[in-house]
């Protein structure tokens, strides 16, 4: 469902971030990337969400290819790519329920279904409760469900996760884990960029990717074949 | 409500003083246009008016022999550009002056000898009475040797044209330049507009939204200015009109064609205004 083929990534001040990167990520796939700060993990998820395009080789997600998609397309890709961050991006003047509801708004969900699927993904991550709480008046872990519950609005194919529980402590960051091995339970593929090998530790059997100054060192699919 | 217009409304709350400034500017350019639009109507109505009567009017020496009259009646009428020729006698003449002129009528009365030209009253065919035309035909009826005098309103319509054109070039070019400083104004609305919204933006980027969705109520801002802008520019108009159509002139207000079309090009100035500078500035961010 996503592959990168020989993917490198050069950025004009700061040099070559991604080498010759190839890796693929099947459907419903739960997935590590690791690395030192700086060894391309963040790049990787930005090539994935088309973002920003290799300067070699190819992106391939789910049917589309960062070498021939359009404009119109890029949009229609990330509806079926949820998006999680380490400072959460949610917008500091609206509720929860709003940040959610936000997603399917600007996408041009109807409105009727809107109410009842917000309710929905904010039962779903645990918020409930806080649905009419601005992010101001939510703790750190609170505030990443609540990104989850908009990264699940689309009903993604995979979630990518960029440092999630980079801002929480101990506790918040294994419920976050929790809740990604929930969401990809019920068949959405996560992409987890961390450098917490803490959670990687804890999670035996799990594919682990490991990036080195913009090279992939380390693929445990590829070990075990 | 649906997103774009919400926020396209929610822009003018955010930054009234910028939104109105852009409105006001707006209106400025269009109010001068507005006002040119009053003066060319009227000259234009004016000209339709004079024009319906357009005649060429030719004095003949009392002495003009009633053969040679006649003849050159006949001749004039089938020129071209003549649609029928009268031939006013001096009674007629008379007669016609005691009676339009009321306030003179003792003094016509009282005269012994009829002091008053026969003439010729030569109307033109519709089409033929711009003025070179009537100058035309006016410097043929002269020629003919017992043919005193002849008149005609050309110098008169001259003067109108000139007058008309001269509006028209000092409008266009200060109305193009408010029009101009407008087109800046807004822009720069919604450079500021774009930068308010940076995080909006990005989580609609995030999440899928499209190019064209995330430009919408910048357009609408935009589009919405320029009509509230044209808007205030009618009713600034229009209030002139009525000071200045009861005291100075008998005016005529404009046609509904006119305004309409004044409005469009508001609502499309702000609109135009916003598609350059929205393109710009999300490129940007
Ligand atoms: N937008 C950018 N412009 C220039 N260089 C960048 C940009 N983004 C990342 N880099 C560089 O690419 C390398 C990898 O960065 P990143 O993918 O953020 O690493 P990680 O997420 O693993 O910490 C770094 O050396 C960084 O300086
Ligand atoms: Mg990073």
């Amino acid at each position: 469902m996503i592959r990168l083929s020989h993917v490198c990534m050069e950025y004009p001040r700061t040099g070559l971030a991604l080498d010759d990167v190839t890796f693929m990520l099947k459907k419903g796939e739960f997935c590590f990337l690791t690395g030192h700060s700086g060894a391309g993990k963040s790049t990787v998820l930005r090539l994935i969400h088309m973002a920003e395009r290799p300067t070699g080789g190819e992106v391939r997600v789910s049917g589309y290819s960062s070498t021939r998609i359009r404009e119109k397309d890029v949009a229609m890709l990330r509806r079926k790519i949820g998006y999680i961050f380490q400072d959460f991006r949610l917008l500091a003047n609206r509720t929860a329920a709003e940040n959610v509801a936000f997603a399917l708004e600007v996408t041009g969900a109807r409105s009727n279904v809107i109410r009842s699927k917000v309710a929905r993904l904010l039962g779903h991550v645990g918020l409930a409760s806080k649905a009419e709480a601005l992010p101001g008046e939510l703790s750190g872990g609170e505030q990443q469900r609540v990104a989850v519950a908009r990264a699940l609005a689309h009903e993604p194919l995979v979630l990518l996760a960029d440092e999630p529980t980079g801002n929480l402590d101990e506790r918040a960051s294994w419920g976050i884990f929790e809740l990604f091995r929930g969401i990809n339970a019920s068949g959405t593929a996560v992409l987890l960029a961390t450098h917490d090998l803490d959670l990687v530790r804890k999670s035996p059997g799990v594919r682990l990717l490991e990036l080195d100054h913009g090279r992939l060192v380390y693929d445990s699919a590829a070990v075990a074949a | 409500m649906p997103y774009a217009l919400r926020e396209a409304l929610a822009a003018f709350r955010r930054s009234p003083a910028l939104t109105g400034l852009s409105c006001a500017m707006i209106a400025l350019s269009l109010f001068i246009v507005g006002l040119f639009g009053i003066v060319a109507y009227n000259i234009r109505r004016t000209i339709e008016r004079v024009e319906s009567r357009v005649e060429v009017v030719a004095y003949l020496r009392d002495d003009a022999s009633p053969n040679a009259v006649e003849l050159a009646q006949r001749e004039i009428a089938a020129f071209p550009e003549v649609q029928r020729v009268y031939y006013v006698s001096r009674d007629e003449a008379l007669e016609l002056a005691r009676r339009d002129l009321v306030e003179f009528r003792a003094v016509f009365d009282d005269l012994d000898v009829n002091p008053l030209p026969a003439s010729f009253e030569v109307r033109l065919r519709p089409g033929q009475r711009g003025a070179d035309a009537v100058k035309a035909v006016a410097r043929r009826i002269g020629s003919y040797p017992f043919v005193e005098d002849v008149r005609f309103g050309s110098e008169w319509l001259d003067k109108v044209f000139l007058l008309r054109r001269v509006a028209g070039a000092a409008t266009l070019l200060l109305g193009g330049a408010f029009a101009v400083v407008a087109a800046l104004i807004i822009a720069t609305a919604v450079r500021m507009a774009v930068f308010a919204r940076k995080d909006e933006i990005a989580v609609m980027r995030l999440v899928g939204a499209t190019e064209s969705f995330v430009r919408r109520p910048f357009l609408l801002e935009g589009l919405f200015t320029g009509l509230a802008g044209s808007i205030l520019a009618l009713v600034a108009t229009y209030g002139l009109f009525r000071v200045l159509s009861g005291a100075v002139v008998q005016l005529e207000w404009i046609p509904a064609t006119w305004l309409a079309l004044g409005l469009a090009v508001g609502a499309f100035l702000g609109f135009a205004a916003s598609a350059l500078a929205v393109r710009r500035h999300l490129r940007e961010i």
